[in-house]
Parts: C-alpha cells; structure tokens; sequence
C-alpha cells in the first residue's frame, strides 16, 4: 500500500470517526430513554461507525487516481496571512466595530494579495465600506453593531 | 391547480419580487461568470440578506440568483475558456471556438436563447409535474422518506463527484456529522457541545454554507496561486460581434431544444445528476442526432453543439425543483442550500407545501419563468458591460468575497466564535478541497442531517427497534436496493474494474 495525502487525511478522518463514536457513547441520555430503540446517541453512534467503514476502506483499497499536490507550488505564505488577517478581523470587529475593522481588513487583505495602486486600496475600503453601511444600516435597516462610530456619534 | 398559478403570477409580479428577480439576475450572472465561483457560492452569499425578506421574497431572489449564475457560468465559458461551473463545461466545447472565430456574441445569444427556451420547457413540465408528484408523496411514511434521503446522499456522492465515490461518502458522514452537534431536537439532550453555549444550538447552516464554499474557494484560488481573471484580460471584452442569428441558426436550434429539454428535466429530476451529467449527454445525444457534416463541426463552432448542453443544463435545473417541492429533498448541491434557507424561513417542503404555502410555491415556478425573461432581456444586451467583471483583479475579487462572508455571518448571529469556526471550517475544506474531496455532497448531508435523523427516529420508534422497516414496505425495499447497487457497483468501478 503506497502512502499518499489522500490515505492521510483518510487516516485523519478515521481517527476524527472513531473520536465521534466515543463521544457519542458519552452522550448522556435521560434513564428512562436508555432502553428505547432510538435516543439522542443513536444517530451519532450509526455515524461514527459508517465514518470509520468509509476512511478504513479508503485506507485499506488502492487508490487508483492518486492526487498529487505539489507543496512547491502552493502559496502558503499568502494564504497563512489572509487567514491571520481573517482572525484578526473576526476578534475585532465587535470591539472596534465594524467600519475601521472591515476597511483595515480590506487595505491588508489587497496589500498581501500583491496590490500595490494605493489609490483603488483606499476607494475599494474606507468609502466602499461606508457606502455598504449606508446601504445596509441606512437603507435597509440591518443592524450593524459599531462602538466607535457611535462613540463619536455618526451612528445612532 | 389555475389558482395557485394566478397566486403565483400575483405575488411574482409584484414590484418588489420583480425587482428582486433582476436584481438576482444581475448578481447571480456576475457571481457565476467568474471562474471557480457557482451558484452555489453565489446562494450563499444571498443568504442573509434573504432572511431580511419575506420567504416568498427570498427564494424568489434566491432563484433568480441561480439562474443567473448559471447564465454567467456560460458566459465565461464562451468568453474565456474557463466554466464558472461544471453545467457549463460542455458549453465550452463549441461556444468558445465560435468566439475565437469572433462570433463571440452570436455565441451568447444561442446560450441566451437556448437556456431560456430550455428554462421555459422545464418550467412547464415542472407545472405539471410538482403537483402530481406532491399528491402520490402524500402517501410517503418515514422509511420511505429514511430511504430517499440516503439514495439522494449516496447517488450525489456517486454522481457527482466522479471516481471519488469513497472521499464523497466521506464528505457525506462529515456533513452529517457537523449537523449532529447541538441540541436533540426531540429530548434537548446537548451533543458535541463539548461544554460551551456557542455550540448548544448547533452549527448555522449559512456558516457552514459560506464556509465550505465562498470561503473556502476564494483561498482555493490564492493557495493555488491562480489567476481566474488572467484569460480574460487577453481578449476583448468589450466587441463581442453581432448577436443577430440567421435563419439557418434558428432552424437549427429548434430541432435541437425540444429533446435537450426533455433529457435536461429528466435528469434533474434524478438524485445526484444535475446540470452537468445534463449537458454532458444533451451534448452527446445531438452529436449523434446531426448528420455527418454537422457532426465534423463538433469542437469546432457547432450551433447544436452549443445549444444542446445549454437547453439542457437550464432545464436540468428546473428539474432539480421537483424533489425539492414536492418530497422535501434536495437532489443536488444547490438545491440543498435552497432548502437550507427555506428551513430558515421556518418553511418545510415537502408534499404538504403544496396545501399549507400556495403562494410559496406557485411563485416560486412563476418566478423561474420570470427568471428567464429577465437574462434574456436584461441581460443579453448587456453582457458586454457585465462581462467586464471577468477583468477585475484577484487582488480585490478575493478580499471581497472573504468580506462577504465574514459579514454574513456577523449580521447573523454578532458572535466571534462564529466567524472562528468558519474560518477554521473554511480552511479545513480548503485543505479538502486541494486534494479532491468533494463539498456538495458535505452540504446536501449538513441539511439532510435533521430531516435523516427525525425520520429514522420514527422508523425505529414503530418498528420497535428493528430495521426491517428497510424491506416491509416495498418502496422502501426497492429504494434500499437501488442505493445498494449504487454503493456496489460505485465501489466496484472505484477499484476493481481494470483500467480501459
């Protein structure tokens, strides 16, 4: 048997079934359920077994379209940022809201991205962002949480 | 049956659901036309805007989100070489070499036309074909239902996803897996919550809609470093030529939409089969319904060669409705996420749909049609403009699309953890995704989860805990024997028949 991504990630998902299955026996159902041909753990427990005959069958049969990927020609560094910035993004965007954190996000996200015309940067973020609020919370009466805008009293 | 049309013409043609149609119309053909985007991602993004609507509203938005990215997956197909979405695939065939020879807007007005005329056939054997169906389905008990829900699975899995029937099915227990956490719907007992409160009401399905498909494509694209703009940026998007067809194109296509329809509805009535398997075969079916000189002109330019996948395809996804209204499941990828949103509506399809929500309904085929009107009137002559889109860089197109989703879900539920979690689902598929696992499969089994779940609960609570519910019925019997040659022979032609 040849070792592949594929048969790895298969493994992954062999382990993740059986780390369900387990779980799902943990499941605690009231007493007078425990004996009753269906309770809340035996749809999870079904689950758990048919994802362990699936991975084990992808583990253990040839595979006869192997899928090589090469690492060589993925762009991990741009995505690794782009996926910090999304982060960074999501735990800021309660606390500074949603206008500066979203036209950060979008400046960085077109920076790292490789763009470099600062002048569609900036239309493309801090008015774009305005004119979806104005739509959103103007027009259409979305709610959009933002503290500081109403801190300095521009949004109500 | 003719009131509920009229109910429905009323409430599709009222100014907001018009509007609602062009403006689904629009964005849906701009959306699909660029590459590795479909309709599903297209969907998705409506989504929480759609909650804002009435559910009439919203599926009629939703529809016309669809149809348009499919017209616009076309467009890229014919422009670019590079198919928005795999329906689209086989429009490329013929529709690009007809725009290397600077035909390029005679190539989208036979998309245009075709899909249209394929559109309005569907739609009125989906007219005729909802209600009879919605009225035998009555007659449908849980195992039946049990049972469908695992031939839709298992032939979505086998079907579309080809060769990787396994990974599929794996996607399939995965989706199922992500819908089992939370709350039983029936005791309150937590599951999978692992002790913290975000996840005592479950995983929102708009989360794991946006996560596994417009997230996860846009960092599909930057960690494969590839341009989906780039092939747009070496043509003229501007001069398309004349969209004027001769009288000989038109006789032409005639002969070809009728039996494209037909073979399109009928496999998007199927479990599993879609747009794509439609116009793959509508394609092969005319090759060799032309004659020979006809046939040499294949690969080349062929006006049926076009026309073929194109009605079929429109059609095809007319035919996806029939199982979603009227049996409550969903055949296909797209469909699921239409039946996701009508869930969040608090709208359950299915036979009854038919009696208790008319309006829904009824205006939802009404808009279909409406649909194609607006793409053929709106958006034909304006294809020069939209087709523009195809040259914004990825350098913004991405931010924007990660943008989109990020605010979906803020507007939703205005919890961090949840933008965490679709972030960590995003970058688990996008992971998937390189290495061929199929999505659909993983979404069709997130929406199914509740519904398979509630249904088996029932079979097994009249059953006394036996599965022989699976062979006393003989619909059931006959739907566990088609799922298990579906399974058989899947698994067989995976690994043990011999290369050709």
């Amino acid at each position: 048997m040849k070792i592949n991504s594929v048969k790895i990630i298969s493994l992954l998902f062999f382990i993740l079934s059986a780390f369900y299955l387990y779980t799902a026996y943990q499941i605690q159902v009231f007493s007078f359920d425990e004996d009753s041909p269906f309770n809340a753990k035996t749809f999870p427990i079904y689950l758990g077994y048919t994802g362990m005959f699936f991975a084990g069958l992808k583990i253990a049969l040839p595979d006869r379209k192997p899928v090589e990927v090469d690492p060589t020609h993925l762009e991990f560094k741009k995505t690794i940022l782009l996926v910090i910035t999304m982060i960074i993004y999501g735990a800021t965007i309660l606390k500074v809201g949603f206008f500066l954190s979203t036209s950060l996000f979008l400046v960085f996200s077109y920076y790292f991205l490789g763009e470099r015309r600062w002048k569609y940067i900036i239309i493309f973020s801090f008015p774009f962002v305005a004119i979806f609020m104005y739509l959103l919370h103007g027009l259409l009466a979305v709610y959009l949480r933002d503290p500081l805008l109403k801190y300095i009293g521009i949004m109500g | 049956m003719i009131e509920g049309i009229l109910i429905g013409i009323k409430t599709a043609l009222s100014f907001q659901n018009l509007l609602m149609v062009m403006i689904g119309c629009f964005a849906g053909t701009i959306i699909g036309m660029l590459p590795g985007l479909g309709p599903m991602t297209a969907i998705a993004l409506m989504i929480p805007i759609t909650y804002g609507f009435d559910p009439a509203t919203g599926l009629i938005l939703m529809a016309g989100v669809y149809y348009g990215a499919v017209f616009g997956g076309s467009t890229s197909s014919i422009l670019i070489n590079a198919p928005g979405v795999p329906g689209t695939v086989a429009t490329s065939f013929d529709g690009y070499p007809m725009a290397q020879q600077g035909k390029a807007g005679k190539a989208l007005a036979i998309a245009a036309y075709s899909s249209f005329a394929g559109g309005t056939i569907a739609a009125i054997f989906l007219l005729i074909a909802a209600p009879s169906l919605s009225k035998v389905s009555l007659s449908f008990r849980s195992p039946d239902y049990f049972g469908l829900m695992i031939l839709g699975l298992t032939a979505v899995a086998a079907f579309s996803s080809k060769g990787n029937f396994l990974k599929a099915m794996m996607m399939c227990v995965l989706g199922l897996m992500l819908a089992s956490v939370g709350q039983d719907t029936l005791s309150d007992i937590p599951r999978f919550t692992f002790n913290t409160m975000n996840l005592s009401d479950g995983i929102s399905f708009v989360l794991v809609v946006m996560a596994t498909f417009a997230m996860s494509e846009a960092l599909t694209i930057i960690i494969k470093g590839s341009d989906p703009t780039k092939a747009a940026k070496q043509i003229s998007l501007t001069d398309l030529g004349s969209i004027k067809l001769s009288k000989d194109e038109t006789k032409q296509m005639a002969k070809t939409i009728p039996r494209s329809s037909i073979l399109g509805f009928i496999i998007g009535v199927l479990p599993g089969a879609g747009a794509t398997i439609a116009s793959f075969l509508a394609y092969g079916m005319e090759r060799n319904f032309v004659n020979d000189k006809e046939k040499e002109k294949f690969g080349k330019g062929s006006v049926q060669g076009l026309s073929a996948p194109e009605t079929a395809n429109n059609a095809a996804c007319s035919g996806a409705f029939v199982p979603l209204l009227t049996l409550g499941i969903p055949g296909s990828g797209t469909t699921a996420v239409m039946l996701g949103a009508l869930l969040g509506f608090g709208i359950q399809p299915g036979p009854r749909l038919y009696e208790t929500n008319p309006e829904i309904f009824w205006s939802v085929i009404m808009s279909m049609y409406i649909g194609m009107v607006v793409l053929l009137i709106l958006n034909l002559p304006l294809i020069p403009y939209i087709a523009r889109i195809l040259a914004v860089p990825r350098t913004f197109l991405i931010p924007m699309i990660l943008f989109f989703s990020v605010t979906g879900i803020y507007l939703m539920s205005f919890n961090n953890f949840d933008i965490f979690l679709m972030i960590g689902i995003a970058v688990v598929a996008t992971i998937l995704r390189l290495y061929d696992f199929p999505m659909p499969p993983l979404i069709l089994a997130f929406v199914l989860g509740g519904l398979m779940e509630e249904n088996l609960r029932r079979s097994l609570l009249i059953s006394d805990g036996s599965w022989d519910f699976l062979w006393n019925r003989p619909l059931t019997f006959c739907i566990m024997i088609v799922i298990l040659v579906i399974v058989g022979w899947q698994i067989y032609n995976s690994f043990f028949k011999k290369k050709l």
